[in-house]
């Protein structure tokens, strides 16, 4: 039992990063009806921002976010305004692609500034491991958790109370209609895409103090795709459960499905199985919305 | 300028070759191609051989994804299948390449009826997301089925040979290359030209609409991904006796996305452009790499600038086409061509 608690709470620490960084992926879909592919290099950046401001400017951790979220606010714009805007109404494969490319671009360009070696941030958090009752969790995961998870109650006080949360979720119910309300929607693209890659920074961040930092990093980025599926992609509420669940998933099956199968990589297969089920069982997820085609 | 090439009945409508002197031309072209062995070094049929693999692969992700509009996020998954196939096929049962091959080819056929089942269900976007599922679950079963494909190891396969002919260097396979190249590109080339092919293309255009038509979907979305594996997996097959060791690290995600990068560029739903797009996007960095070689006598260290600039060069290449040419390379081809056509007149 003490084993299944221990893997159920590392379940749950992984599947609130998953969670964050689904969010910021989910918000842009929402809003524009894009594919983001290039989340995980979004993250890559912010990381790398943070790590910088860290080790080169030798600034605080509390500086280090709010360059680094400065700085992907200002990638975001960009990507939106200058790549994405032309792509609007194009046919799926070629919003897909676009994202594609951005993020061999980012990963080139992160290798061109930053160089390929693996690099860590310094120690920001008491060494102390946190300790639940008999399940203990090492403090490098601790932490990291409890920024994903006030970066989500931020974003969720953000959609819900301010202004431009209520213009964002107004153009994602209806966009005829919340252009004719006076919301100026190109903004509101744009201001997804800022929110989505500040999102992806800070879960950038996050996985970086938990496993180190290199180009590679984006990699994560695919790890979502489960996550999405199963919460809806068109969910915030989703990505929440759908990256609990799938969080916890992966972890159990490293735990038990590991011995069964030599050889490496149960742990990261597992979500992909799931989500081939539920795209066979329930394409729009557990909260999305279904999409009812007419001609 | 051309003038008077009217059409009088359907089937002069449905020709391959639209003008006699486009016809004309392709002779040209295959003349070359017979020769090039002849003239070229090693290192430029090394290039040539890869550029028809991809090729072969390339056509048939855009009769999937450009004709019949299925986006596939999986497409280096079936080479794979088709690569391992062939190995097991040659050195498990010692079968002739000109049987292992094709079996190659048909393992990632029924492997693509398979991943194809759920396009019936989910399309678009989700069906990408399913495909790169695929992909995931491929390179997993790769790694670690070990005792079908020898794990990281991987496959060591003998050289094709033909009555004693060894196709044993770059300059031999490439016979073998660019036949199946030719072979593939002119079924591609004719398969528009039928009933299936039609229906590919009228379910891209607008499904619901191609099945009030009286398509069947289903039979129609399989096939597509059936015809497209099988093309993946002849690639694969051939991808064997070129380098003759399968591992299943060259089967990755990147692979998937560099051959929807080469229809892209080249031009989605447009046989010539998949050409293009084949020759442009395994030469580029190629290119790079002789660039970076010839800056090391000016800055030692120029090389190890050259796998960042590759991704830069390459999803600046993606980015860049889509922006500013959706069409492709074969829409630059036609321009140019039209522009000849029309002279001295502006377009």
């Amino acid at each position: 039992m003490d084993e299944f608690l221990q893997i159920a709470v590392s379940g749950v620490v992984t599947g609130g990063i998953y969670a964050l960084i689904a969010i910021g992926f989910v918000i842009v879909y929402k809003a524009t009806g894009v594919i983001n592919f290039a989340t995980g290099e979004l993250m890559m950046l912010g990381a790398f921002f943070a790590w910088t401001a860290m080790t080169v400017a030798r600034l605080p951790f509390a500086a280090a976010l709010v360059i680094a979220t400065l700085g992907a606010a200002g990638v975001g714009a960009l990507v939106e305004r200058v790549v994405l805007r032309p792509m609007l109404g194009q046919r799926p494969i070629a919003v897909i692609m676009v994202t594609i490319g951005l993020s061999a671009v980012f990963k080139g360009l992160a290798q061109v500034i930053w160089g390929g070696e693996y690099r860590s941030f310094p120690p920001i958090f008491p060494r102390r491991p946190i300790e639940l009752g008999n399940v203990i969790l090492p403090s490098r995961q601790a932490w990291p958790f409890l920024i994903a998870l006030a970066a989500i109650i931020l974003l969720a006080a953000l959609f819900r109370f301010t202004r431009a949360g209520t213009a964002m979720r107004a153009t994602a119910n209806d966009q005829a209609t919340a252009f004719g309300m006076g919301i100026d929607i190109r903004r509101v693209f744009s201001l997804s895409w800022i929110l989505a890659s500040v999102t992806a920074a800070l879960a950038g961040v996050v996985v970086g103090i938990i496993g180190g930092i290199s180009p590679q990093l984006g990699a994560v980025g695919l790890r979502i795709f489960p996550v999405v599926i199963l919460g809806g992609l068109d969910s915030i509420g989703g990505a929440l459960v759908g990256g609990v669940v799938m969080g916890i998933l992966e972890n159990l099956a490293g735990g038990y499905l590991d011995p069964l199968f030599p050889g490496a990589g149960i742990k990261e297969v597992v979500p992909f199985f799931a989500l081939v089920v539920i795209l066979m069982i329930r394409p729009w997820g557990l909260f999305g919305t279904r999409e009812i085609e007419r001609l | 300028m051309i003038i008077g090439n009217f059409k009088v009945s359907y089937a002069t409508d449905q020709a391959l070759f639209r003008t006699a002197a486009s016809r004309a031309w392709l002779w040209v072209l295959l003349g070359a191609a017979v020769l090039f062995p002849f003239l070229a070094s090693e290192y430029f049929l090394y290039l040539a051989n890869l550029v028809g693999i991809f090729a072969i692969a390339a056509l048939g992700l855009n009769i999937l994804t450009g004709f019949t509009g299925q986006i596939s996020l999986g497409h280096a998954g079936f080479v794979g299948v088709g690569a391992y196939a062939t190995a097991i096929a040659a050195s498990r049962l010692g079968l002739p390449f000109w049987l292992a091959v094709p079996a190659g080819g048909l393992s990632a056929c029924l492997a693509g009826a398979v991943v194809g089942t759920p396009s019936l269900r989910i399309k678009g976007l989700y069906l990408a997301i399913a495909t790169l599922a695929a992909q995931v679950i491929f390179e997993w079963v790769f790694t670690n089925w070990t005792s079908m494909t020898g794990g990281i190891r991987g496959i060591n396969v003998a050289p094709a040979s033909l009555f004693g002919f060894e196709f044993d260097s770059d300059r031999r396979v490439y016979f073998l290359v660019m036949g199946l190249a030719a072979i593939h590109t002119w079924a591609a080339a004719n398969l528009f030209r039928t009933r299936v092919g039609r229906a590919f293309i009228a379910v891209r255009d607008r499904d619901i609409s191609a099945e009030l038509m009286g398509i069947d979907l289903f039979r129609t979305k399989i096939s597509a991904f059936m015809i497209s594996s099988y093309y993946a997996g002849m690639a694969g097959g051939l991808w064997v006796y070129f380098t003759r060791v399968v591992m299943p690290e060259s089967f990755p995600l990147s692979l998937s996305i560099q051959f929807l990068a080469m229809i892209i560029v080249g031009g989605l739903g447009s046989i010539k452009g998949t050409l293009f797009g084949a020759v442009f996007v395994t030469l580029v960095p190629e290119g790079l790499r002789a660039l970076a070689q010839a800056a090391t006598a000016f800055s030692p260290d120029a090389m190890s600038w050259l796998a960042p600039m590759k991704d830069i060069v390459f999803g600046g290449m993606i980015v860049g086409f889509l922006v500013f040419e959706p069409h492709g390379l074969a829409e630059i081809w036609n321009r140019i061509r039209r522009f000849f056509w029309l002279w001295p007149f502006p377009k």
